[in-house]
């Protein structure tokens, strides 16, 4: 943990090296979702409700997931680019030192641009506040609580298979963004507005809906209390890819110089 | 134009190269298309009567979208040409005598061409075997799927004009990043790349139509379906014609003061 944070002061004085840059980067993370946001906004302008969910509750929605992508992201950045660490070498330089491997990809790249991004979700999430009405008491903030870990825990895993799938294959692969960025585009909706076969996908194999749709459902007073405990499916997913992340390493021959 | 011919060929077959991205791109267009229709099957259900297009023109809207994605997706700029500004190798290529505007018209072209090419057949395959409505229907006439051809060309050749811009413009700031970032933000949202321009409010709809981010992929698969016909068609294409015109003409202005300017630094 201590060594993570002295990862984490060095790349945030790195990244201070460039202010220019990084806040123009944080400006375009901004304008990027801000696009969407415009999306679902002139959607509401039009329709008012979808599935029973009104403009507040989708805000709500979107703001957490938002929340909980730009927090993967920001922190689990060096999955997102092993594939150059795999390949030019920087991996048997890894291998060699005493300490945990995942620890070390992760203090590789630590992205502090994202905080554009996830000053729009606050922002976003705040409206939600205010629009949708709820009424908020403990269990619900707790609820909010254990969407946003379990969400980041769920990210983070999706983006440690991206990493662990490099092993095989070196090159990073296209697809795997339907689960990444897609999961970011689509989970602005609550998952059971794409019917019911999306949201049982979302279910068992990747558990998105635990993480959104269920506690959010609670949140919006229609679901049980035992609904913002589901969450916890965010971490049980990090076994299977951890499990991935083992066999790879364990298949790994040095690649690269 | 003759060099600009064989410049365009080279770079197509050569983009014709990548088939094993393109086939992770079709993986992904396909799966965007499907969840794209899924959302807006949730909102036809919650409001069929507030729908400003048919479900069915929508969906096929959908998969052309994610079919030519290719074609006017503003992020497809070319890397290799900020890289030449930034670390100048762009003086290699002042020294050929060619136009170096032309040049690379020619070469964002075929890159998007062949993308296009690769990608299109069988995403439009798959769509079309998606049960009704929510598949790809064929077009409402021949005349439509003759219009559709011209104008999809026309937008690209609009698309392309836009992002010669952006590239001009590095040659002022040469840190192509914020330019970059808001250019393809401001493209993708106002030609109707989140969701399609007849779904925006009235009045900034209005607006919007007559902005050259609507003369790009907006026309050519509304003329498809039949959402766009008559005059509206009419004043669409003159439009498509008169912003290709203008940002070409912007573009080769810019591009003569840019030149005039242009530092090389260093070796």
């Amino acid at each position: 943990m201590v060594l993570y944070i002295h990862y984490f002061k060095i790349q945030f004085k790195s990244a201070m090296q460039y202010k220019g840059s990084f806040v123009l980067t944080c400006i375009g993370q901004f304008l990027v979702s801000f696009n969407v946001f415009l999306g679902v906004y002139f959607m509401f302008r039009r329709f008012h409700t979808v599935n029973g969910y009104t403009y507040g509750d989708i805000l709500l929605c979107f703001g957490i997931t938002l929340m909980e992508f730009s927090l993967a992201e920001a922190f689990a950045r060096g999955f997102d680019s092993f594939s150059s660490i795999l390949s030019n070498g920087m991996f048997d330089r890894i291998m060699v030192r005493p300490r945990n491997e995942i620890l070390q990809v992760l203090g590789q790249k630590i992205e502090f641009t994202r905080i554009g991004r996830m000053l729009q979700a606050v922002v976003m999430f705040l409206y939600g506040v205010g629009k949708s009405g709820v009424e908020w008491d403990a269990p619900k903030v707790f609820a909010v609580i254990f969407m946003l870990l379990g969400g980041t825990a769920l990210f983070s895993g999706i983006f440690l298979i991206y990493a662990a799938l490099c092993f095989f294959t070196t090159e990073s692969l296209e697809f795997m963004n339907i689960l990444t960025h897609g999961a970011r585009e689509y989970g602005k909706y609550p998952v059971n507005i794409y019917g019911k076969k999306v949201l049982s996908l979302c279910t068992f194999m990747i558990p998105y809906a635990l993480v959104q749709y269920y506690p959010l459902l609670y949140l919006l007073d229609r679901g049980n209390l035992w609904y913002i405990f589901l969450p916890a499916g965010g971490f049980l997913f990090l076994v299977p890819c951890y499990g991935l992340w083992r066999l790879g390493i364990s298949r790994y021959k040095s690649i690269g110089s | 134009m003759r060099k600009y011919v064989s410049f365009f060929k080279l770079r197509f077959v050569m983009g014709l190269q990548y088939r094993s991205a393109a086939l992770a791109g079709i993986a992904t267009q396909i799966f965007w298309g499907m969840m794209e229709i899924l959302m807006f099957r949730a909102f036809y259900e919650a409001d069929a009567a507030a729908f400003p297009m048919t479900l069915q023109a929508t969906c096929s809207y959908v998969w052309m979208q994610q079919a030519f994605l290719t074609l006017f997706m503003a992020w497809m700029m070319e890397g290799e040409i900020f890289e030449a500004i930034v670390n100048g190798n762009i003086s290699y290529e002042l020294c050929r005598p060619i136009d170096i505007y032309d040049m690379w018209f020619a070469r964002s072209m075929a890159n998007r061409f062949s993308k296009a090419l690769l990608r299109c057949v069988p995403v439009l395959l798959i769509s079309v075997l998606v049960r009704e409505p929510y598949g790809m229907a064929a077009p409402v006439s021949a005349q439509a799927f003759f219009l559709f051809w011209i104008t999809l060309f026309l937008g690209a050749f609009v698309t392309i004009a836009f992002c010669m811009l952006v590239y001009i413009c590095c040659f002022f700031t040469v840190s192509s990043v914020g330019v970059r970032m808001v250019a393809v933000s401001v493209v993708e949202f106002f030609q109707g790349g989140v969701i399609p321009i007849p779904f925006f409010p009235e009045k900034i709809r209005e607006i919007v139509e007559l902005l050259p981010f609507a003369a790009m992929q907006n026309v050519s698969f509304r003329v498809y379906s039949g959402d766009l016909a008559g005059k509206a068609l009419e004043k669409a294409v003159f439009l498509q014609v008169f912003w290709l015109i203008v940002l070409i003409a912007a573009g080769k202005g810019l591009n003569r003061i840019a030149m005039k300017k242009i530092v090389v630094q260093g070796g």
